[in-house]
């Protein structure tokens, strides 16, 4: 993005709080707060040195102020931006921009959900839409099984395509001992299970979990006296293009072709430069259209690349190597997940699922019906 | 004009024309852009010179799913992409969801309302219409 300075901040603590399903009575911001004491312990700071809050959830309209209540921290900086579940991606650049121009030193960016808890309908109730509602789209399944049908339309795209997606999830969720999934799942398992919206099965659509999470982003000065191995932000770039499915311009072609060049320009890097690759699949059709609106296959393409096990542990391009928000964790709004995933990946914690010499990693949230999308590039401080 | 309260909404416009049987949108009158969902500015151009137009009601399917929801039968949800340059969510009624197929041709029909919903848009399927 216009204005940031590469690699002038680093990602140093990450956390989960509790995941899947958890206590009951629960909060968001009580897991909002397990996941910042988690993160801070991660690096080594005091819950007095944050001077930044960066938050969202469903759940509470004004996050920042619940926190600044709940943890009696008086922020210098606060950022509720809500954009659905890129709202952490947005965050990181936000924060990366407070905390180039002096606006806070030490960055907080977290997330809560009770949506298992709570259910769907209660933790993120619908916004009423006079020219939508009254059709009654199963919202936001709806907007991308429509989504999908012109990639299938255009492109050739297939069911059996779509349901790759979430087989390679599952085969890389069976090496996150944190995932939810703990079966192995097949194409036809994906297919016959129960239809949700055409073509998406129940299978082909992100699971329903509590959750939260929590990062804390310091400059990349401070970054070096952190008992963490920082993850620089080496580049950002944010794309808001709609709100409702019907005035997506095209849709075939998210948003994220212009995040993603933003952020690849900042870095410096093009799409070969990048490791791990983390992608917000809340449905089947996203990583398909946001591996070609990217760079990383030509546009139509997307459905041929992620078949025969290419973005499976073991394939050519490893792509959400948490097991992703099909078969990992998806609390609503997943984005703070894929960036906890590629901290990991840069720092070498993976495990069975550490992809060696991981230098790069992105990171790239969506919101809404693939209305917003940012992508953020981290970096070992091989890059910086 | 811009400093006179305005005594209708968008909305409240569009249903009227609904309640007459009529799909209606909006034309920027300074350069003839379709606008759709009805606003009080035009997009981009912020041009108050939006003036109300009936569709013919003509368009064409350009995305199309079927939703499987509790106790009720799978129905369709699409959009359509309508004959004056628009485009807007509806469903196409009279045929199994599953037949509705991108690029068919489709007419539009005013969905009777009730006492809580004003009628709305639906459309059907209009084989051989241009």
């Amino acid at each position: 993005m216009k204005g940031l300075k590469r690699g002038a901040t680093a990602i140093v603590g990450i956390a989960e709080s509790d995941l899947h399903a958890v206590a009951p009575n629960m909060s968001p911001i009580d897991l909002m707060a397990q996941a910042t004491r988690r993160a801070l312990d991660d690096c080594g700071l005091k819950l007095s040195d944050i001077d930044g809050i960066f938050a969202a959830t469903t759940q509470a309209r004004s996050p920042t102020l619940y926190l600044r209540e709940y943890l009696g921290i008086v922020p210098r900086y606060a950022d509720n931006t809500m954009i659905g579940g890129s709202s952490f991606e947005s965050h990181v650049a936000h924060a990366h921009a407070a905390i180039q121009n002096g606006l806070c030193d030490v960055a907080l960016i977290t997330y809560g959900s009770t949506q298992r808890t709570l259910s769907r309908a209660a933790s993120s109730p619908r916004e009423f839409n006079p020219y939508e509602s009254v059709y009654k789209p199963f919202m936001p399944t709806t907007g991308y099984a429509l989504a999908a049908s012109r990639h299938m339309h255009q492109y050739g795209t297939t069911r059996e395509q779509l349901a790759e997606v979430a087989v390679s999830a599952r085969k890389w969720a069976l090496m996150n001992p944190r995932a939810w999934e703990k079966e192995p799942l097949t194409v036809e398992q994906v297919l016959n299970a129960r239809m949700v919206s055409y073509p998406f099965t129940v299978r082909d659509c992100c699971l329903v979990s509590d959750g939260g999470g929590a990062l804390i982003m310091v400059s990349a000065e401070r970054a070096k006296s952190m008992k963490t191995k920082p993850a620089y932000v080496l580049g950002c770039g944010e794309y808001l293009s709609h709100n409702s499915i019907s005035n997506m311009a095209d849709l075939t072609v998210s948003g994220a072709a212009h995040s993603g060049p933003q952020a690849f320009q900042m870095a410096g890097l093009k799409p070969s430069d990048v490791q791990a690759v983390e992608l917000y699949d809340a449905f089947t059709i996203n990583p398909i259209l946001f591996l070609e609106d990217l760079g990383f296959c030509p546009k139509g393409e997307g459905g041929r690349f992620v078949s025969n096990g290419n973005i499976a542990p073991g394939g050519k391009l490893a792509v959400n190597t948490n097991g992703g928000g099909l078969s990992y964790c998806h609390p609503g709004m997943y984005g703070i997940f894929l960036l906890t995933e590629a901290v990991r990946q840069l720092r070498g914690e993976r495990g069975e699922a550490q992809i060696p010499n991981c230098n790069v990693a992105l990171a790239h949230g969506n919101g809404g019906v693939l209305s917003s999308q940012v992508t953020v590039i981290l970096g070992s401080d091989a890059t910086v | 004009m811009l400093d006179q309260k305005l005594q209708k909404s968008p909305y409240g416009t569009f249903i009227e024309h609904c309640k007459q049987g009529d799909l209606a949108f909006q034309v920027c009158t300074d350069d003839n852009t379709p606008v759709y969902f009805p606003r009080v500015i035009a997009p981009v151009s912020g041009s108050p010179n939006l003036e109300w137009r009936v569709s013919k009601g003509l368009g064409t399917v350009h995305a199309t799913t079927v939703v499987h929801a509790k106790d009720t039968p799978p129905y369709n949800v699409a959009l359509i992409d309508v004959d004056e340059g628009f485009r807007m969510m509806s469903r196409v009624e009279e045929i199994d969801p599953m037949n509705v197929k991108i690029g068919m041709r489709v007419k539009v029909r005013m969905y009777p309302g009730d006492e809580k919903q004003p009628p709305y848009p639906v459309f059907v399927p209009a084989e051989g219409a241009k």
